[in-house]
């Protein structure tokens, strides 16, 4: 009888420490959501790559000897908006994610952006490019932590109009992304003295470029700005060799490149692209080991390209916001993350800003020519570094309406 | 000179560019339309077998240092042979049942091959060089025309029409025709039917491995190349008129005309074209362009 009794108060105060952690930290585990292209164009950027990635966040974390209990799970969205929000929706509401992490494609990145806003969630953005994210679209339950297309316009546009190339001609493709590249990066420009002769429009995972490329050829421009990604830069550049582009005098200008396209490319083919990127695994010491040990996991064995690092730093700092809040309410980690410093060995030092635009510095790069490259992932020169505070956009020009002005 | 505001120099540009996309257009739509013309089977594996003939290529390259001209023998033999064992195993018990479960399976197949392919080798694709005899280009005046570009129209016409000739005027072609009509009548002359059908299906996989050949030095070889392009050649079957090989090429032909004449003047449209050019024939001949309504 006692005995009893004894396990019953042992089993009641267990319930009510059960209940109390409940209220914390829901159902006990914190659970993340690798939502990205798993087999399209953009797989191998961010793809089974950026689960790689998480895993390695949650372990170097330490989740299992603090007594967290961290799950993983992952879907392909196959850069639709439908797909991706109902994904998000039967995630947030029945298996109870508790955040989003990655979500290249920015149409998709937007849709969720909201879908998480409305329910409370938090939503780390890796992959996304656009700006929007924090400027008009800007949202209490998001961070944007790796790169946006103000950055890439501000990096790799000025040092082009910089070194003469002052006429562009705009290789755009066709959805949120695309248009926000090609904004951004024309604004920058135009503010630096230079002019766009012409744009054209192509449909998202196009295969043929040279009827656009003929156009940018007939426009005279000195500068072709590729305002795509993935498999479309890729076919974009093949083809512009093809048709004798840069013989004749053009140069392109690859306004987002990952180190994945460099790859398929080849150095030949790519040799002398100059953009910007904000994570290269040959920057020192900690990112090399990074690399390492990702490789290993990844598929193929491939390097991490910046959205896996950016999923990696994410997802860390996370971690540590949820740790030292002691809860996983999406709105309050999300403010907590934007309170606490950053730091992690693959970006070092940083901060995330009232927008939930992640600061830190970037670098502007050249692709490496065959003769210089040491092995089969040697492919950068870095050509300048540019300062947290200079490569993204001031926080008071991104109309943001959570920032009081 | 100007037609709609665009230089006439820039429009012929454009058309020859249509031309060359015509011709993949035409050389896949011709293989779909000989097989089911012959098999009365939607080959929807033909993407996945455009793409293992690039893929061919590659390995060729890579394991074997085998180059392009040898691939272009080499590759449409072993996928039209990977064709040939899928025909007997698979396909040959379907000919009795409905068009559907023949598409059911040769949609399943193309996405184990795809997927099979992807987790292998990556979404991004692997570089493949444009053969050293074709690189460079012409100054046409109003273009720069690479060389490899002027080959593959050539190319992908002379293989059409060869395979025009052969189905439409010689004695082979003839029994061919005759066994879609009434196989049985055929089989009692002595021909035999089941061997010529698989070699028909073979025949139009090396087609879509040919097309994939030609198509490795302009695209990256990648695992999705085929599905990218699939759904637009079944357009194109369609509108040319299922199972007609003079409607595919034709059609072929001109829809990559067209295409490239939206890239020109609403280039957002340019996915969507053919589609809506679908749907219009459809609704006004729906056996199509050059199909015969049986």
């Amino acid at each position: 009888m006692k005995r009893r009794l004894i396990s019953m108060l042992v089993g009641a105060a267990l319930a009510v420490g059960a209940g109390a952690a409940g209220a914390q930290i829901s159902d006990g585990v914190i659970k993340i959501g690798v939502l990205n292209d798993m087999s399209s164009l953009y797989a191998d950027i961010a793809g089974p790559g950026s689960v790689v990635a998480a895993r390695m966040a949650v372990e170097d974390f330490g989740a299992a000897k603090k007594g967290m209990k961290v799950e993983i799970i992952s879907a392909d969205h196959q850069n639709k908006p439908d797909v991706g929000s109902s994904i998000a929706r039967t995630w947030y509401d029945t298996d109870k994610v508790d955040v989003i992490v990655d979500v290249p494609t920015s149409s998709v990145a937007l849709a969720i952006n909201q879908v998480t806003r409305d329910k409370g969630k938090a939503f780390l953005v890796s992959g996304a490019a656009t700006s929007d994210l924090t400027g008009k679209a800007c949202s209490p339950n998001t961070i944007h932590w790796t790169y946006d297309t103000w950055m890439l316009a501000n990096g790799t546009g000025s040092a082009i109009v910089k070194t003469g190339g002052d006429t562009w001609f705009f290789l755009t493709a066709d959805y949120a992304f695309g248009h926000a590249l090609e904004r951004d990066t024309e604004a920058v420009v135009l503010k630096s003295g230079g002019k766009v002769l012409g744009k054209v429009r192509h449909p998202l995972n196009a295969q043929d470029f040279s009827s656009f490329l003929l156009q940018a050829q007939s426009s005279k421009a000195k500068i072709i700005g590729l305002a795509n990604a993935g498999g479309d830069t890729i076919n974009s550049i093949k083809q512009a060799a093809e048709f004798g582009i840069v013989k004749g005098g053009q140069n392109l200008a690859g306004l987002l490149v990952f180190i994945t396209d460099v790859k398929a490319l080849g150095l030949q083919t790519a040799q002398g692209l100059i953009f910007t990127e904000t994570f290269y695994w040959d920057l020192n010491d900690a990112t090399r080991a990074f690399a390492q040990r990702f490789s290993k996991e990844a598929p193929r064995n491939n390097y991490p390209t910046m959205v896996h690092a950016g999923v990696y730093s994410a997802v860390l700092h996370y971690l540590k916001a949820v740790e030292a809040i002691k809860t996983d309410d999406g709105t309050k980690v999300i403010e907590q993350m934007k309170k606490m410093p950053t730091d992690d060995p693959l970006f070092g030092k940083g901060y995330v800003r009232a927008d939930g635009r992640k600061i830190h510095p970037a670098y502007l790069v050249e692709v490496k020519k065959p003769s210089e490259s040491k092995h089969p992932w040697d492919l950068y020169k870095i050509r300048a570094t540019i300062p947290a505070e200079q490569a993204f956009r001031p926080l008071d020009q991104g109309d943001c309406p959570l920032v009081k002005k | 000179m100007e037609i709609f505001g665009i230089p006439t120099q820039a429009l012929f540009g454009q058309l020859l560019i249509g031309l060359i996309n015509g011709s993949f257009y035409a050389l896949l739509s011709l293989g779909l339309a000989v097989i089911f013309g012959l098999l009365n089977i939607i080959n929807f594996t033909h993407g996945a077998q455009y793409m293992l003939g690039a893929f061919c290529a590659y390995l060729l390259l890579e394991k074997l240092g085998i180059g392009y001209w040898w691939s272009l023998l080499i590759a449409p033999l072993v996928v039209g042979a990977t064709g040939v064992v899928i025909e007997r195993t698979m396909l040959a018990r379907l000919y009795k049942l409905d068009h559907l479960y023949g598409l059911l399976l040769t949609f399943g197949l193309a996405l184990i091959i795809q997927g099979v392919f992807r987790n292998e080798y990556g979404s991004s694709g692997l570089p493949y060089r444009i053969p050293e005899q074709l690189t460079g280009g012409q100054n046409l005046g109003f273009m720069f025309l690479p060389n490899y570009r002027a080959w593959v129209i050539v190319a992908s016409l002379v293989i059409c029409l060869a395979t025009w000739f052969v189905i439409e005027r010689t004695k082979l072609g003839s029994y061919l025709r005759a066994a879609t009509e009434n196989p049985q009548l055929v089989q009692a002359f002595g021909i035999n039917v089941p061997r010529m059908i698989t070699l028909t299906y073979g025949f139009g996989v090396a087609l879509a491995a040919l097309a994939g050949v030609m198509a490795a030095p302009i695209y990256q070889v990648s695992p999705q190349m085929g599905s990218d392009l699939i759904i637009v050649v079944f357009a194109v079957v369609v509108i040319g008129g299922m199972g007609s090989i003079m409607g595919s090429i034709v059609t072929g032909f001109g829809l990559g005309l067209i295409e490239g004449l939206t890239k020109v003047f609403y280039p957002e449209a340019s996915n969507t074209v053919i589609f809506i050019i679908m749907a219009i024939v459809l609704l006004i001949r729906p056996a199509g362009l050059f199909g015969t309504q049986k």
